[in-house]
């Protein structure tokens, strides 16, 4: 009897995780994956169904490690991901496919005087080499530096940018980016980057060599501080008839407008 | 007609079993798949230098995985709570069993119990934008976010659990010990502190032992208000604990990856951290029994 009642119990427990497992119907497009993408994916999403009737879009905010995860087990139709595949990564047969710029913005508190900081000094500044700000033109204060959990797509784009891998000494490491600009509001002396599609007029967005973050010295690479928003898909398996239209949607010229308006800078 | 009715226990007896081996099940999957993945990390990266290592650095070229500095951040993150949280939920206690009049006793009941269902963050928002400037200005230091904040969070998020059950404990006291108490010419705060207190001793070391439970485990809150960077614990320095070192990597390491699997191991830590606590626990819970 135990017996019985413990296989019962186990075959109900599979079964249960078996049918939570299975692929959505055509009908849905489901992506996951990055953070800093949701304002773009989702003006996408939003679209995408208005033009189709019917369809569902679903987005899953689990950071981009998580989205290539879910692609690469077939939890997902397309993985958002704001770095550049690792070559693991393609090994397991993933394929990228780039949907958009996206500028890092070095953002201060808007009571500090210092406007421009060209990328040498930022890494010196990130690196510990520069750690007040009355040496470059500000007040005279300890510089508080903010950033992002190890693995972030941000602080991977910030710190191959600006030469300071594995070599930051951050004050803060925080998780997201709304954590990094409302610490930045809250403290004079803090220093931080964000995507420039999320920052607020909480904060001060610092130029970059002379150059103001924009859409234009983004796509142009004047403005140096950037990172790639990826789509990740399986080379193996066919999307799905909605899903391929919906990636086909996005890739096309159709979708620059909403890309730009949602603070990304189209490549198409 | 009896053996209907037999047959209806017998039902609702295998009915019960179920229910109650799911949460076996769920402890014991648990269990097993936090030792699976937890051990071969620690394997790998050896047990000394896993456990007193004093870098982490998990996405360096050259990755270290020593937790030690967490180690020893949750321990002292916890003792600071406990240390600052159990006398004042303590002497509430005492002061709502024993001296409170009846009017001022159920509201502040009432709030204690409004504080116990705060999610935790709503506690690291608040201490985000409120306590960590604070420190900041207070203290004159670059940062506030730190240790101390953390500290403080965790105080106030241990109060509830540590208020209500030492309240219990106090309210099971024999109200005859205390009369006696006073017949013998004691004034009413020797008797609280002489014999309620050692009356309900055990009890109260439950809550504090509770109180342990719920700061070891807590991540929200304190992930929003320690800074969050891997450093060894100083009291106005940016700390990381073992909870939020598993939370905030999670999302971004690779599967597969050391990075992912060193952070399993850390979780294993973390579990093997609260069955001690809970083993304490219980060990209070029956001596307060007897």
């Amino acid at each position: 009897m135990k017996k019985f009642i413990t296989l019962i119990t186990i075959v109900s427990l599979v079964s249960a995780v078996m049918t939570g497992c299975g692929k959505e119907d055509s009908g849905t497009v489901s992506t996951d994956g990055s953070t800093s993408m949701e304002k773009v994916i989702g003006a996408l999403g939003e679209a995408f169904e208005e033009n189709n009737s019917g369809v569902t879009f679903t987005y899953n905010p689990a950071g981009s490690g998580s989205g290539i995860t879910a692609v690469a087990e077939g939890r997902c139709d397309i993985g958002l991901s704001s770095r550049n595949l690792k070559d693991e990564e393609k090994a397991q047969g993933l394929t990228e496919t780039v949907l958009a710029l996206d500028g890092i913005a070095v953002i201060v508190n808007p009571d500090n005087p210092v406007n421009d900081l060209d990328l040498e000094t930022l890494g010196k500044v990130y690196m510990g080499e520069i750690t007040n700000w009355k040496d470059i033109g500000g007040n005279d204060l300890e510089i508080v530096l903010i950033g992002r959990e190890a693995g972030s797509g941000t602080r991977e784009g910030f710190e191959s940018i600006t030469g300071t891998e594995d070599a930051c000494r951050y004050r803060q490491e925080l998780t997201s980016t709304g954590d990094v600009i409302t610490t930045v509001a809250g403290n004079p002396a803090a220093i931080g980057y964000a995507s420039l599609a999320s920052v607020k007029e909480t904060v001060k967005t610092l130029l970059a060599g002379g150059i103001v973050p924009t859409e234009e010295t983004v796509k142009d690479g004047s403005y140096v501080v950037q990172r790639p928003f990826v789509l990740v898909t399986k080379s193996s398996t066919e999307l799905s008839e909605t899903a391929q239209k919906f990636f086909d949607y996005i890739t096309s010229p159709e979708a620059d407008e909403i890309i730009s308006s949602a603070g990304a800078v189209p490549v198409n | 007609m009896k053996n209907r009715k037999r047959l209806m226990e017998n039902a609702i007896h295998g009915i019960f079993l179920i229910l109650g081996l799911i949460t076996v099940g769920c402890v014991l999957l648990i269990t097993v798949y936090l030792v699976i993945s937890g051990i071969p990390a620690i394997h790998k990266i050896g047990i000394l230098n896993f456990f007193f290592g004093k870098k982490w650095a998990s996405t360096a070229v050259q990755p270290q995985y020593g937790i030690f500095p967490f180690i020893l951040t949750s321990i002292y993150g916890t003792a600071g709570a406990i240390v600052a949280g159990v006398p004042i939920g303590f002497m509430t206690a005492v002061y709502l069993s024993k001296i409170a009049p009846p009017k001022v006793k159920n509201v502040m009941e009432a709030a204690v119990s409004l504080l116990a269902g705060i999610p935790s963050v709503v506690y690291g928002l608040v201490g985000m934008m409120v306590l960590v400037p604070g420190i900041r200005i207070v203290f004159q230091i670059p940062d506030g976010a730190s240790l101390f904040a953390a500290i403080i969070v965790l105080a106030i998020m241990i109060l509830p659990s540590i208020i209500k059950v030492s309240l219990t404990a106090l309210e099971a006291v024999p109200k005859e010990y205390e009369d006696a108490s006073l017949a013998l010419g004691a004034t009413p705060v020797e008797t609280y502190f002489r014999v309620s207190v050692p009356a309900a001793k055990s009890g109260i070391a439950a809550a504090a032992a509770l109180g342990v439970g719920r700061a070891v485990g807590e991540a929200m809150a304190i992930m929003m208000v320690a800074g969050n960077a891997p450093n060894m614990p100083k009291v106005f320095q940016s700390v990381r604990f073992l909870t939020t070192a598993v939370a905030s990597e999670m999302s971004y390491a690779a599967d597969g990856s050391l990075q992912k699997q060193a952070l399993f191991s850390i979780a294993l830590v973390l579990f093997l951290f609260i069955m001690m606590i809970n083993a304490a626990l219980n060990f209070f819970l029956k001596h307060s029994k007897e």
